[in-house]
């Protein structure tokens, strides 16, 4: 197990590596500088703002220092918001974007594994094709569709359930995050429920059945682990669309968590925040991964020793 | 001379049974009419796509035009706006399926790009095989695991909103999956005893490649084909429903699903339409995808 959670992390370094260059030189090699406006600067202010934010360097120099900087959790100042670094945007951000994010993954493991089991046990009946009906369209209609029309029907038409904003209260997180969990939702129950026919057709099943054990045993002890595991290898992916699609939600519910900031950061050409984030989701994205990775392996032996 | 008459009878008498064989496709094709979900899935995409070119023809607005009298009318036949009209006073029917090209186009060529990279890719890794292979994968397993759309994000903030640069942008990083399944096949096709015994019964290379590896790879190419084509559609929806996508005069189903948000409270016509064309034609090619793999891959049923 160690042998393995070690090869699995060296090879997630140079994946970190990539994504840090590739992001650098890309915003490097962008046209227009972060300091263009309308009216072109005197040269000695903007050769002084370049040497405030040591722009002046080689730029392998500077990418190095960007480097050391990261290491150090430092993502440099924001190039749009003069007055803070873009590590107090994400520090501000962070909290809200997870609470959010955290409840929408509960919503969609708890209920797309728990109506991908339900469909399963009803395999080839009307209910099993209607909720698998029904979790087509989940899938198809996108999050930032599905958050207007959950704001048209429940807070402007049935005014149950405020429109937007963020004050730490649960009715304001309840819309965004069922949109943000909807079509994830649809997800893991077609996951869930293909695999747990898989499962239940296996000839273990059919021994417990004829041994005699009663049905909810057989399906909590024994049905249940096993068809779990494509569930839980889909964890690190739900984790990665959450926080891309909390993009678009906080945007949609004005919730100021970190996709707000990157949205603005974006349409500012806020080249360093932008960067930040990147980062930032990219690390978190690797190292959640990682842990499914860890946390497969652990569950199923096989794949431990198939290297 | 003699020995070479044999041969070409021999050879004709395989044509014959050539023809007389049902031929994966053909079994697939009667899989796939069997399919319900799948045909209606076929029916709205093909109706979609007349749509979206015929009506702008036989509709009098334009997109960018408004009409002076009617700004946030409801549909109705009486002013002709079938979709009633944006905040602007343009007609949304017309909005809804210029978009709608728009969109469809960016599905289909994003997907050509991808496909292209990730067939040669994933062929010439699958073929070589040993270390090459071996770095190459390695190389997409790293750009697998980078967060794909803050990375197109970036990508569109650095060069700009240029439609070219979205198929682009979108085509580059959605190959990924192509060169991983399309390696696994040429890898597993390779070493299979009916490419042996083709190889054993004389069969030249171009013959093998003809007959046996190019028809298997079609199979699962067409399926990713189809579902990878709403993905980018939804990809292309995301940017510009942010802003970050399609621009002005132009339009997508992403960018008027923004502005329909915009005017919710006042205009709900404005998100409805387009976000019922949006998910009807990502529900309709999903449908068609599943159908393609159960009626192209055997093995999963």
């Amino acid at each position: 197990m160690l042998n393995y959670s070690l090869k699995r992390l060296a090879s997630a370094i140079p994946t970190l590596l990539i994504l840090i260059t590739v992001a650098f030189f890309l915003i490097r090699i962008a046209p227009g500088g972060p300091f263009d406006s309308e009216k072109a600067l005197p040269p000695e202010i903007e050769a002084n703002l370049e040497a405030k934010y040591q722009l002046d360097d080689p730029l392998i120099i500077q990418y190095f220092r960007y480097l050391g900087d990261i290491a150090q959790f430092d993502f440099g100042p924001s190039f749009h918001y003069r007055d803070w670094t873009v590590n107090q945007l994400i520090a501000q951000g962070a909290p809200v974007s997870f609470t959010l994010g955290g409840i929408a993954l509960v919503l969609a493991f708890v209920f797309g594994v728990g109506i991908g089991i339900w469909a399963a046990l009803k395999q080839n009946s009307p209910s099993d094709y209607l909720t698998m009906s029904v979790a087509m369209i989940g899938i198809s209609i996108p999050n930032f569709v599905a958050a207007p029309i959950l704001i048209l029907v429940f807070a402007i038409t049935l005014g149950w359930l405020p429109a937007g904003g963020w004050d730490g209260s649960i009715q304001r997180m309840i819309l965004p995050a069922v949109a943000l969990s909807l079509p994830m939702i649809a997800y893991v129950a077609r996951i869930t429920r293909g695999s747990m026919i898989e499962v239940l057709h296996s000839s273990f099943i059919r021994t417990a059945r004829a041994k005699g054990m009663p049905e909810h045993e057989v399906l909590l002890r024994h049905a249940l682990k096993p068809a779990l595991l494509p569930v839980i290898s889909y964890l690190g992916p739900a984790a990665a669309a959450i926080l891309t699609g909390s993009v678009v939600i906080e945007r949609i519910f004005t919730i100021p968590g970190i996709g707000s900031h990157f949205v603005q950061g974006a349409l500012n050409r806020d080249y360093t925040l932008v960067m930040g984030v990147v980062i930032f989701y990219g690390v978190l994205i690797i190292l959640l991964n990682y842990l499914v990775d860890l946390l497969y392996a652990w569950l199923d032996p096989r794949i431990r020793y198939e290297g | 001379m003699k020995g070479e008459t044999t041969i070409d009878a021999f050879e004709q008498a395989m044509d014959k049974r050539r023809v007389k064989g049902r031929s994966l496709y053909v079994d697939a094709w009667h899989r796939l009419k069997r399919n319900k979900a799948a045909v209606a899935g076929a029916i709205i995409l093909l109706f979609i796509m007349v749509l979206v070119t015929v009506g702008p023809m036989l509709n009098p607005w334009d997109h960018e035009i408004p009409d002076w009298d009617n700004y946030s009318t409801p549909p109705s036949l009486d002013t002709g706006h079938v979709m009633g009209t944006d905040a602007l006073g343009r007609d949304l029917f017309e909005r809804v399926m210029v978009g709608g090209r728009i969109s469809l186009l960016v599905g289909v060529i994003a997907t050509l790009v991808s496909l292209v990279i990730g067939v040669t890719y994933g062929a010439v890794a699958g073929y070589l095989g040993g270390r090459v292979d071996n770095w190459m994968m390695r190389a997409v397993d790293a750009i697998y695991a980078l967060p794909f759309m803050f990375f197109v994000i970036l990508l569109m903030v650095v060069f700009g909103r240029n439609i070219f640069l979205i198929f682009v942008a979108i085509g580059a990083v959605n190959w990924l999956d192509m060169a991983r399944i399309v390696r696994g096949q040429t890898l597993s096709l390779k070493n299979k005893d009916f490419i042996e015994a083709a190889r054993v019964s004389g069969a030249t290379e171009r013959q093998i490649i003809g007959r046996h590896i190019i028809p298997n790879l079609l199979g699962v190419v067409v399926v990713y084909v189809s579902l990878t084509i709403p993905q980018v559609i939804l990809v292309e929806s995301f940017l510009s429903f942010l802003g970050l996508g399609v621009q002005e005069p132009l339009t997508s189903w992403g960018a008027l699903v923004n502005e329909g948000a915009q005017e919710l409270e006042t205009a709900p016509w404005s998100l409805l339409f387009p976000a019922t064309f949006l998910a009807a034609t990502l529900f309709a090619f999903n449908f068609l995808g599943d159908g393609l793999r159960d009626a192209l891959d055997p093995r999963d049923r």
